[in-house]
């Protein structure tokens, strides 16, 4: 079973080595990450949970290449980052779509930065309207489309360029819980598809264990790597899955794993 | 059927004209119109002498002897207004530039500019007729001096408001700092340009008046000037007319354009 996933997806192995960040802000120095040291397998889906503050945009952030380590680096198939790249799709919790731009030119975006011809463009990227559903919409500015079929468009803009590494922030945290779902089983269905790797940041312990193959809890103060653990809900997932014994007590396992670092950072205001 | 006999109501017919295109030009007539008849109206019942105030039917009665020089100083005027504006639209925007891009600019110029725009703009007229004596050369300054600030500030707040996020998306997808800014700084700066234009254009056309009435002799502004020392009031009143549409032709050809450029919001 292994050596099959492996043989699938070759691109999108990401190692973290002593990875250590530092803010300084009025001459104090705040150490937001501390020596974290993750490898994430090619094709893997990880997800990043832990309690607001705890650094987790962070540390994608600089997975993405928008921050420099204070210490420690980033590799992605053995290349360090140093900087952003479309090799690493980025998705924001608020779409962050151009407001001037219909879904087609905000997904055609990257493409045409690398200078593809408008026939494959459009090849393309209609193939993945196709796929999320929103080919009907493709002529449709952001401020007509709900907040699921902007984070819709916000996936797909990332995924067109086929990325080996799909950086997720808390993407699905503003959309309403039905929404939130659907997009999540849709998200599944893709990623099933592609075997991207994807790192998902999320502070939703149900929505972490239903989408991950592996959850990284982080702990506070300084941010680090508390605990992993693998998930081994059989695939393809759906919604039942959320109510069997199994994922109950998982659940259960990782609530009090994360219910004391929230506490620990409720302290320290 | 049944639908349309509804929409055919006095009431309905109104709200359709309230929501409708047309309604957003026939609506201001009509009050302008009722307000034409309630000062025609005005001025007879109470008997208010002509050099007070002129009823419209006075005003209109002028324009054969004195509609063509109006239009010549309304033309003198336009021009003025037009060539300031552009000068204000040039430097405005290369201000707001520097303000919106550079903190070294930001922390320098811009406490320069306010300070600067404290000042009211009609104290420099006499002082702008010093320099370059009597006649379009003032106007022209005075209506710059007045429209660049609305301008130079909205740009550089247009550029300083980018969402990073915006940006970060545009650099992870390979963009260059040129495409960044062709592609989220520009078009999001759009919208705070356009507003700016609006209220420059009026600011330009309020200065340039300024200007003609202190320094000058030709445009509207010499023409009110001139028509009350020698107490032709409805004459003055046909000139400040002239004034009022040139005011409103020029804000809805800004506000057409705002709306055909910025289509998003
Ligand atoms: N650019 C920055 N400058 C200073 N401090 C920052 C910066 N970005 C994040 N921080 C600090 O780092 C900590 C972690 O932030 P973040 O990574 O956003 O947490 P999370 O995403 O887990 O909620 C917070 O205390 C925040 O104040
Ligand atoms: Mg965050």
């Amino acid at each position: 079973m292994l050596m099959q996933q492996v043989e699938q997806s070759v691109k999108g192995a990401v190692q973290i080595e002593g990875l250590s960040v530092s803010f300084h802000r009025q001459g104090r120095e705040n150490r937001v990450l501390e020596e974290i040291q993750l490898g994430i397998r090619p094709g893997e889906f990880a997800c990043l949970l832990g309690p607001s503050g705890c650094g987790k945009s962070t540390l994608l952030n600089l997975v993405a290449g928008f921050i420099k380590p204070t210490a420690g680096y980033v590799t992605v198939d053995q290349q360090p980052i140093t900087r952003p790249g479309a090799d690493r799709g980025f998705v924001f919790q608020q779409y962050s779509l151009l407001p001037w731009k219909t879904t087609f030119q905000n997904i055609e975006l990257g493409l045409k930065i690398r200078g593809l011809s408008k026939p494959s463009r459009r090849e393309l990227v209609d193939d993945y309207l196709n796929r999320v559903g929103l080919y009907k919409h493709r002529n449709s500015y952001p401020y007509q489309l709900s907040g699921g079929m902007q984070q819709r468009a916000s996936i797909v803009r990332a995924l067109v360029n086929s990325p080996s590494v799909l950086l997720m922030d808390e993407p699905f945290a503003a959309l309403d819980a039905q929404t939130r779902h659907m997009m999540q089983e849709l998200l599944l269905d893709i990623w099933e598809d592609l075997k991207t790797t994807v790192i998902f940041v999320t502070h939703d312990i149900e929505e972490a264990i239903f989408l991950g193959d592996r959850l990284y809890i982080m702990g506070v103060q300084p941010g680090h790597i508390k605990a992993e653990l693998p998930i081994r809900l059989s695939r393809p997932r759906h919604f039942d899955d959320t109510l069997s014994t199994e994922f109950i007590n998982l659940h259960r396992q990782v609530f009090e794993c994360i219910r004391e670092e929230t506490l620990k950072s409720m302290e320290a205001g | 059927m049944v639908l349309t006999e509804e929409l055919n109501t006095p009431q309905d017919r109104f709200g359709n004209l309230l929501n409708s295109k047309h309604g957003t030009y026939i609506l201001p007539l009509i009050t302008t119109l009722l307000l034409f008849i309630g000062w025609e109206l005005a001025v007879r019942l109470f008997s208010i002498p002509e050099f007070i105030l002129p009823a419209p039917s006075a005003i209109l009665a002028e324009i054969p002897q004195w509609g063509g020089a109006v239009a010549k100083n309304a033309w003198t005027t336009l021009v003025t207004t037009l060539l300031g504006f552009l000068a204000a639209l040039a430097l405005g925007v290369l201000l707001g530039f520097m303000i919106g891009y550079s903190k070294l600019a930001n922390l320098t110029i811009y406490p320069l500019l306010i300070g600067f725009n404290t000042i009211p703009k009609v104290a420099l007229v006499p002082l702008l007729s010093i320099w370059f004596g009597i006649g379009a050369v003032p106007a022209v300054i005075t209506a710059f001096l007045l429209a660049f600030f609305p301008i130079a500030v909205n740009v550089a707040i247009g550029l300083a408001t980018v969402e990073t996020e915006m940006q970060d998306v545009l650099v992870s997808l390979g963009a260059s700092r040129f495409e960044v800014f062709q592609k989220v700084g520009l078009p999001h700066t759009m919208p705070y340009l356009f507003a700016s234009l609006k209220v420059a254009i009026s600011q330009a056309f309020i200065g340039s008046v300024i200007a003609e009435t202190v320094a000058s002799n030709g445009g509207i502004g010499y023409v009110i000037l001139s028509a009350s020392s020698n107490f032709n009031v409805p004459l003055a009143f046909l000139a400040l007319l002239a004034l009022a549409v040139m005011g409103v032709i020029l804000y809805s050809f800004f506000m057409v354009l705002e709306k055909r450029f910025v289509h998003w919001i």
